[in-house]
């Protein structure tokens, strides 16, 4: 046992969890004095906080979103390196969900814990590799939080996507997904298997797909989709975010076959609702099978759920005989949506 | 078993038809016999095992998954069928994923206490989606959006024929059809089967142009009412008979009494009617007789089967069909009168002249059951198809009413980024006596691709709430619709349903206010 009670020091308030010997927040859903932000989707990194610590790659793409609105300060921590603050050591061990994504290392006094962000298990050739470090308390996601999400192996989901591309050689094949991390992580899928075709991107994924590639994640060739002439497309395939599929903008597209890179899409529902053609099953997020393998490998003793299918999660954990109880934080899970609509408000 | 599920999962979310057919075609290109034999069975409903109970299979979920987390899980996904599939614990390694044809042959004959475990083993060797499809295939149903027409189409392709060829051999093969593909891909004749009680591929009309009609001549044409029942095929002989829809679907076990009527050697081409007291029942009435397996006493007698017959393909071992409608006609009348068969009647010949006796015929027929004319060359041979020519559809004018569009849907494949289907309603009095649009009834056709583009961007502009692919639109824009008829429908708020609605015309300039009101229509129901 911990000299300490965790919650005595981390806390749930309206602004987000607060680390109060530290006075700080983690991915705080509302603008705070200091934040530790895990990784820079919407819905957890916010912009206007004074003070931000994340990793660089975090911070880099905090600012290509939010411009001189990304905080204060930026002060950049790298995965392994330690900060005192408050007395609380801080660090980032590689949560594996997207670029510069990191767990949140706290130790004050003896007690440890790792608040997770989002992560995923499996490998993905855009990002570090998620790291597993042992804890009193475990904090995690759990977006996918129900036996029914085990995403397929991505090879698979891919050569479903070439599968289409050759078939319907008359057609574009449009590919949904969220502009920071998984476009990307499908580009890059992609090009693992061999595709060496232009690929065609709508304007949204522009700048996070330059930065990655500034940051030295190999994309190959990129073209603007909103410039191609429907002949140019035929064939082809294009990269847009989820709320341009069955927008005016898909219009320009020969006869779109519509695919959408998410794991929601294992259920037929969510992806019958979602119009997609092509359900490529491909999740940034840790499914059933691999959150119950990390409270394994962390073997800590008492874990608290943040987001996602909590009860499902908790209901397992107990079974286990590890303590488990849900955490209500405000503003979370709308990654999807936000992430999609912050994008295309920019030009 | 992994192509087949993978086909299944694609067509499950394909709308395009020519997609699936795509997609069907090349399954059938790759898949070894006879796993893709027994797919075209899957898709065509011609599988024959006992099928498996949902119970059964949500017993065996319950011995693998706590039940707290399965049950939370259905909750979520809303199907038995793909919890199951998805919840199901993997066992890597555990078997050798079957084929598709070892699924069907072993349960075709496994005995009732021995399949618990046969499903157990698949289950546990088959991936996610290979269990979903695995699933349907055993429980019945597949239900992926595929008629067997269209499943027949894509088989066409596979070997250049037409669809027609397939039709006229379909009900002589059996499943995995090893002769059939064989056929197909050149290396087999066409199989040879015994065509008594077979399906033949009907003869279609053309629409006809009305300003086509003076360069006919009408002493070549022959005419008869056009019947507003459904196009059916009776092939009898040898004391058996089979009925057939015009796309070749047999639906002899929901019609036992006209069954028990075909006691004779022919292959008849009529219109199926329910008729009372020698009248001709509304459409409706017939449609409570299609789509059942089973019928009830009472169903048979309220709702009593009828054929009108209007041509004879074949009269005993004799092949007619070479021979000139005329001649069909001697034929086919002296085997009425020599037969004499209950439920059965001949479609008369209408007595005409000139065209413009056969356009005041048309007009004045006011009766609900007949829904125009048919004319046909009296030296036409019986062709399979729509052959350009020989027989004309001569429809009576359709009603129209004009509607206030009240919300739009958005369409499938090219259509996806287009509210393209339309949900109008017309004026009725409110429970406080101020008007209110009640829905009356959906179209998605009838529009020119502009037209569509400015449907669409009006819904845009004048949403006023969203319902996932739906939106409610602020009443303003008047909808002129045109539809064959109109009966009571319980279904319905209005309590009408229309029979084949589509847009007549786009009344942009039409104040709403102007609109039919619900009496309107009512007036026009058949009763």
């Amino acid at each position: 046992m911990p000299s300490v009670l965790p919650e005595s020091w981390l806390k749930v308030t309206e602004r987000g969890l607060y680390c109060e010997p530290g006075d700080f927040y983690v991915d705080p859903h509302r603008p705070v004095g200091r934040a530790v932000v895990t990784h820079g989707h919407a819905d957890h990194a916010r912009p206007g906080n004074r003070a931000v610590l994340a990793t660089p790659e975090t911070l880099a793409i905090m600012r290509r979103r939010y411009g001189a609105e990304a905080g204060g300060t930026l002060e950049p921590l790298r995965y392994g390196e330690r900060r005192e603050i408050g007395g609380v050591r801080l660090s980032f061990l590689p949560a594996g969900h997207v670029l510069g994504s990191a767990q949140a290392v706290l130790e004050w006094q003896g007690c440890r814990i790792i608040v997770s962000g989002d992560y995923k298990r499996r490998t993905d050739p855009t990002c570090a590799g998620f790291e597993v470090m042992a804890c009193d308390v475990y904090v995690t996601e759990a977006t996918f939080g129900l036996p029914v999400f085990r995403h397929p192996p991505d090879e698979g989901e891919i050569a479903m996507l070439l599968t289409a591309q050759w078939q319907f050689p008359e057609r574009a094949v449009l590919v949904g997904a969220y502009s920071l991390g998984k476009a990307q992580r499908v580009i890059a899928l992609l090009r693992q298997a061999g595709y060496d075709r232009p690929l065609y991107i709508h304007g949204a994924l522009q700048g996070l797909c330059d930065l990655y590639s500034e940051l030295g994640v190999e994309l190959g060739e990129l073209r603007p989709a909103t410039g191609a002439g429907k002949a140019e497309l035929a064939g082809e395939i294009v990269l847009a975010p989820p709320s341009a599929l069955n927008d005016r903008w898909s219009r320009r597209l020969p006869d779109p076959l519509t695919a959408m890179a998410s794991g929601w899409m294992r259920v037929r529902a969510r992806a019958k609702q979602r119009g997609a053609e092509l359900p490529l099953i491909l999740s940034d997020h840790a499914d059933w099978d691999e959150l119950v393998q990390t409270l394994e490998d962390v073997a800590a003793p008492e874990v608290w759920v943040t987001h996602g299918n909590e009860e499902a999660l908790v209901h397992y954990a107990g079974a286990k005989g590890i303590r488990a109880r849900a955490l209500a934080l405000i503003g979370r899970g709308e990654e999807e949506q936000e992430a999609a609509t912050a994008e295309e408000a920019a030009p | 078993m992994k192509a087949f599920a993978e086909l299944l999962d694609r067509l499950s979310y394909t709308a395009g038809r020519n997609a699936k057919l795509t997609l069907m075609a090349d399954y059938f290109r790759a898949a070894p016999d006879p796993d893709r034999g027994y797919a075209l069975a899957a898709l065509t409903g011609r599988l024959d095992f006992a099928t498996a109970k949902p119970a059964m299979i949500r017993g065996l979920v319950e011995q693998r998954v706590d039940p707290v987390l399965f049950g939370w899980s259905y909750d979520y996904v809303g199907d038995m069928a793909e919890t199951v599939a998805l919840i199901w614990p993997e066992r890597p390694g555990a078997n050798r994923p079957p084929e598709l044809a070892e699924v069907v042959e072993r349960l075709a004959s496994a005995s009732r206490s021995d399949s618990p475990g046969l499903v157990e083993g698949w289950l546990d060797a088959l991936d996610a989606t290979g269990r979903w499809a695995f699933l349907k295939l055993i429980t019945g149903g597949l239900r992926v959006g595929v008629s067997a027409r269209l499943a027949k189409t894509a088989l066409a392709q596979l070997g250049d024929v037409t669809l027609e060829e397939i039709e006229e051999v379909w009900h002589g093969v059996k499943p995995p059809f090893a002769e059939v593909f064989a056929w197909l891909e050149g290396e087999g004749p066409m199989p040879r089967i015994d065509l008594r009680r077979a399906f033949r591929p009907l003869m279609l009309a053309n629409p006809l142009d009305e300003a086509e009609l003076a360069k006919l001549d009408p002493a070549d044409y022959r005419a008869e009412w056009k019947w507003d029942g459904i196009r059916v095929q009776l092939a009898a002989g040898g004391g058996e008979a089979r009925l057939f829809s015009r796309s070749g679907d047999e639906i002899t076990q929901a019609f036992p009494d006209l069954m028990e009527a075909a006691q004779f050697d022919a292959v008849l081409d009529g219109e199926l009617l329910v008729m009372r007291d020698g009248t001709v029942a509304p459409f409706n009435d017939l449609q409570q007789r299609l789509n059942r397996k089973r019928v009830t006493a009472k169903m048979l007698q309220d709702f009593p089967a009828h054929l009108r017959v209007y041509d004879i393909l074949f009269h005993g071992e004799e092949d007619l069909r070479e021979q000139g409608f005329d001649e069909r006609r001697v034929r086919l009348e002296a085997w009425h009168a020599a037969e004499a068969p209950a439920r059965i009647d001949l479609s008369p010949l209408l007595n005409f002249a000139r065209w413009e006796e056969l356009q005041a015929l048309r007009d004045s027929a006011r009766e609900r059951s007949i829904e125009g004319l048919m004319l046909k060359r009296g030296d036409s041979a019986y062709v399979a198809g729509r052959p350009k020519g020989p027989w004309f559809k001569w429809k009576r004018d359709a009603l129209t009413l004009d509607t206030v569009l009240m919300y739009a849907q958005r369409g499938h494949g090219k259509r996806s980024s287009l509210y393209s289907d339309y949900t109008f309603g017309t004026w009725r009095d409110g429970a406080d006596g101020a008007p209110e649009l009640v829905p009356v009834g959906k179209a998605y056709s009838g529009f020119t691709d502009e037209e569509l583009l400015r449907l669409d961007k009006w819904v845009r502009a004048n949403t006023t709430e969203r319902f996932g692919p739906v939106r409610a639109v602020k009443p303003g824009l008047v909808l002129e619709v045109a539809f064959d008829a109109v009966h009571r429908s319980k279904r319905h708020k209005s309590g009408v349903a229309m029979r084949f609605p589509r847009i007549h015309r786009i009344r942009w300039d039409k104040p709403i206010e102007d609109a039919d009101r619900l009496p309107t229509l009512e007036k026009l129901i058949e009763e």
